[in-house]
């Protein structure tokens, strides 16, 4: 295999992001950066029971405050159209499902008033007992129909329990991960504001056309009443795919007072209404012939959801794609619990679901005294194993090997805790990753401006993508002009209607819509061409398509502390064609971080007594900081998929999470001969190594 | 100035980016909110709000301070400098332009607190001023003398910053781009650093 360097032409060029300018000199304005004439101010008041109804509400002394506008609560907030999604059907009743549920709403002139006046309301509760802590043996976990992405709850294909029997080799173990929280570094916030019936609401999301459906149907308006805006965003990670409480309570806080009103989350308050990866315990039961292909794939996961609503993590799910075998099953058990909703965290399903099947792969490795490379290499199915459909394209085999190359893996010693310097131990792993291909019909417009410049309209969101420029690149690719002869828009309801930024098919959906209108411009006579691709969409020939990668990691784990650091980290992906190698490697080693403090340093829990969560802010729930983050290197196979959309990436945005927990937990194996399998590795856990 | 003060708020003079603003704010407004919603200076970022995540950073007398932390009643003729007074679109700051090209963010939402951390860390640095990964001898003998900013030095020194993009990596390259060679302001294109591999 010869490296070469990036593609020619202007896709797949190191193109510099459009907004950068504006981001490093502090003049991109988010969500709360706006401030319309007689802006107020709004604080939310979080319930502190974790079960049970509000008896009364006292705002008294919280309107008596200087500057104080408006207490809302479930008495008098404006009467909302009940939402599919329960947590944004906001102060519309007395009910309390969980800690840290809205409550009320103080609205005033300014930030500092609408804090006291927040902290001054006094909310009355008929308390009930509640239940937070999920476990594999709870009485109340039941199979769902379904898990979160659309997948059967549990599927099953050969005779799993016959085949695990015979195994000559078999492997059972059990792997748990703590709840974890996207934490975006800009809190979910908005400004909202009524013109004359039209609601106006600058909102931190992944995605305003679904923010402006939703907010025009539970305000009872059609959508051309409702714009919304998200030029830049701070993040997501999951947690802004759909609208959270924040727009919803500026929009009520703005009709009921008259004046435009903004609120951004306090960070405290946002692992209880924004979402949050559910916690979940997995248990593997692979079999193994003595050459290491497996005969046998259980993958069982219990987790929770809350009470309002079902959101099954589906983590067993990657056991469906991965490796081959006669018997596999593969489920899901989920359990109501008193605490707040999850929802979508970067990679949901594939990160922590990879975590327990790539650590239990290197188990068997281990048992069978075989190369962990060699034991991926040997699973590696010819067609989806439990769909039986061909892969679109498939090139973890590469992935692994070059990874291998680059990191210098054959120089390792398998041995486990056998390298010792002062008081570290040393030590490597490997971990295979997967990201589904997901795709969703776009519209976008392109429209000559006569003078050899273009202008493309689409309402993608840039939430840190680098969208906006992979979207001008596919324009200008497609037209056959410079990149600067594109200007493209993105980030309004008011622009084409595009699908969010999530599930990494933001690209894919928006590149193809773009694409289309670019080609389809080219071939009119007209100036200007919209396009819609539910139709190419839909007529997609019916292949399985995901994408691929490889994780290794060095490690060092301290013998008197029993703190572990990651040394060095090393991605190679397949992920069809890469459209920017620039902003694309940011996207992998930015995945690849996150998993790193999957692995080592992020950690939430539920306190049974309270109700809530316990590590709430960022001085208590650990995201890695710079120390905590060696040399990340990412890398890619160049992958040709015929049957991609016709851009041809895989999507990037998640697949740097996924098998980085897995490369980093094998390395602490190999460094220190323990086997530990619930995440994330911190010192007490790990411990003294003697 | 002599603050005009009520029992809850003050008039008070502020030098942001070299621009002398009176300013009345209630007594317990921080000086990120004032920044941020009386004289809208949105650069500097609230993420946090309790000085745990460092995206309002600024210079406060040139030395970097978390801005949610202070109460601006407190600082009546202070000098700060934001993110904003260190360069704008046409003419950004080599620290600015470092991060542009090096892809040193995502969401770009901690960046302008990075980019204040990093050029007052740099000046910090300059000074001789040791950090945690500091070596011990060099502690021994401290003269003033530049701190030699190594990647770890860097990473140390930039902790206060969080990312939760992950653009760590490239963050530490952009500073070692203005560490190695602070007085050039443009800088040429560069070339990423991932590469291709035909399967």
């Amino acid at each position: 295999m010869a490296v070469t360097e990036t593609t020619e032409g202007v896709l797949g060029a190191p193109a510099l992001r459009r907004e950068g300018r504006a981001k490093v000199t502090g003049t991109a304005r988010y969500a709360t950066e706006h401030t319309p004439p007689a802006c107020a101010y709004g604080w939310p008041v979080a319930a502190t029971v974790a079960h049970g109804r509000v008896t009364g509400i006292e705002d008294g002394e919280a309107l008596a405050i200087p500057g104080a506008l408006a207490v809302l609560t479930h008495e008098n907030a404006p009467r909302l159209v009940e939402p599919d999604d329960p947590t944004l059907f906001l102060l519309q009743n007395d009910r309390v499902p969980h800690r840290g549920w809205y409550v009320a709403l103080a609205v005033a002139e300014t930030l500092e008033a609408a804090r006291e006046m927040a902290r001054t309301v006094r909310v009355g509760y008929d308390e009930e007992p509640h239940d937070v802590l999920v476990a594999a043996d709870h009485p109340d976990l039941y199979h769902p129909e379904w898990a979160n992405g659309g997948y059967p709850g549990d599927q099953h294909s050969g005779d799993f329990e016959s085949a695990y029997a015979a195994a000559p080799h078999q492997l059972d173990a059990t792997y748990g991960i703590t709840p974890l929280h996207n934490h975006p570094m800009e809190p979910h916030a908005s400004t909202a504001l009524w013109e004359a019936g039209h609601l106006i609401a600058y909102d931190s999301s992944q995605g305003a056309s679904t923010v402006c459906q939703v907010l025009a149907a539970m305000f009872d308006i059609e959508e051309k009443q409702v714009t919304v805006v998200a030029e830049h965003v701070g993040g997501g990670f999951g947690s802004k795919g759909t609208p959270r409480p924040p727009v919803v309570l500026a929009a009520m806080g703005a009709q009921h007072t008259g004046r435009p009103v903004k609120l951004a989350l306090p960070r405290r308050e946002m692992p209880a209404v924004v979402g949050h990866r559910a916690p979940t315990v997995q248990r593997l039961r692979l079999g193994a012939r003595d050459d290491g292909t497996l005969t046998a794939l259980q993958h069982d996961v219990a987790t929770h959801t809350s009470t309002i609503k079902e959101f099954v993590e589906q983590a067993a799910v990657p056991s469906r794609v991965m490796y081959g075998a006669d018997g596999i099953r593969t489920g899901h058990r989920v359990v109501r619990l008193d605490v707040p909703t999850p929802s979508w965290m970067r990679a949901p399903g594939e990160a922590p679901g990879m975590y327990a099947l790539e650590c239990a792969m290197d188990e068997l490795s281990f048992s069978l005294g075989l190369d962990p490379v060699e034991l991926r290499l040997r699973n590696i199915p010819e067609t989806e194993p439990e769909s039986g459909k061909p892969f679109s394209s498939h090139h973890l085999a590469d992935c692994l090997r070059e990874g291998a190359r680059r990191f210098g893996w054959e120089r390792r010693d398998p041995r486990p805790a056998a390298r010792r310097e002062g008081d570290l131990l040393l030590g490597t792993g490997v971990a295979a990753s997967t990201y589904p291909v997901i795709v969703a019909p776009s519209t976008a417009s392109v429209q000559s401006m006569g003078d050899g410049t273009y202008h493309v309209r689409v309402n993608a969101t840039d939430i840190g993508t680098g969208a906006r420029t992979v979207l001008a690149q596919v324009a200008a690719q497609e037209l056959g002009v410079a990149l600067d002869a594109v200007r493209i828009d993105v980030g309004s309801s008011d622009l084409p209607q595009a699908p969010l930024a999530g599930g990494s098919s933001g690209t894919a959906s928006w590149g193809w819509a773009v694409h289309k209108a670019c080609r389809e411009l080219r071939e009119s006579d007209g100036s200007i061409v919209t396009v819609d691709t539910t139709s190419d969409v839909e007529a997609q020939e019916d292949y399985a398509r995901h994408a691929f990668g490889a994780i290794f990691a060095e490690v060092s784990a301290d013998t008197v502390t029993g703190e572990v650091r990651v040394r060095r980290m090393l991605g190679v992906f397949a992920a069809g064609r890469i459209l920017n190698a620039r902003t694309a490697r940011s996207q992998f080693i930015g995945g690849m971080t996150m998993g790193l403090g999957m692995a080592l340093t992020e950690h939430s829990s539920l306190d049974a007594r309270l109700g809530g969560f316990v590590q709430k802010d960022l001085a208590s729930y650990h995201v890695p900081a710079n120390a905590d983050v060696p040399d990340i290197d990412a890398h890619w196979i160049e992958e040709h998929d015929p049957h991609l959309n016709p851009v041809g990436g895989k999507g990037i945005g998640e697949i740097g999470i996924v098998g980085s927990p897995a490369a980093i937990a094998n390395a602490v194996h190999h460094a220190t001969g323990r086997r530990l399998r619930d995440l994330p590795l911190t010192p007490d856990r790990v411990g003294v190594l003697g | 100035m002599i603050p005009q003060r009520t029992a809850t708020s003050s008039t008070l003079t502020l030098h942001v980016n070299d621009t002398a603003h009176a300013v009345t704010v209630d007594h317990r407004a921080t000086l990120l909110d004032v920044l941020r919603e009386h004289l809208d200076l949105t650069g500097s970022k609230k993420g946090c709000d309790h000085g745990q995540c460092g995206a309002c950073t600024v210079l406060l007398e040139g030395r970097r301070a978390n801005s949610c932390l202070l109460l601006a009643v407190a600082h009546d003729g202070a000098h700060v400098t934001t993110v904003e007074g260190l360069g704008d679109e046409e003419r950004p700051h080599p620290l600015q332009q470092a991060f542009h090209e090096r892809d040193a963010f995502q969401c770009g939402y901690c960046t302008p607190g990075q980019i204040v951390s990093g050029v007052g860390m740099l000046c910090e640095a300059a000074e001789g001023h040791p950090s945690h990964a500091t070596p011990a001898e060099a502690l021994g003998h401290s003269t003033g003398a530049p701190a030699r900013l190594n990647r770890d030095e860097i990473r140390e020194r930039m902790s206060g910053n969080i990312c939760r993009c992950g653009a760590y990596p490239h963050i530490v390259e952009a500073l070692e781009d203005v560490a190695e060679d602070g007085s050039q302001a443009q800088r040429a294109q560069r070339a990423p650093r991932g590469s291709e591999v035909p399967a």
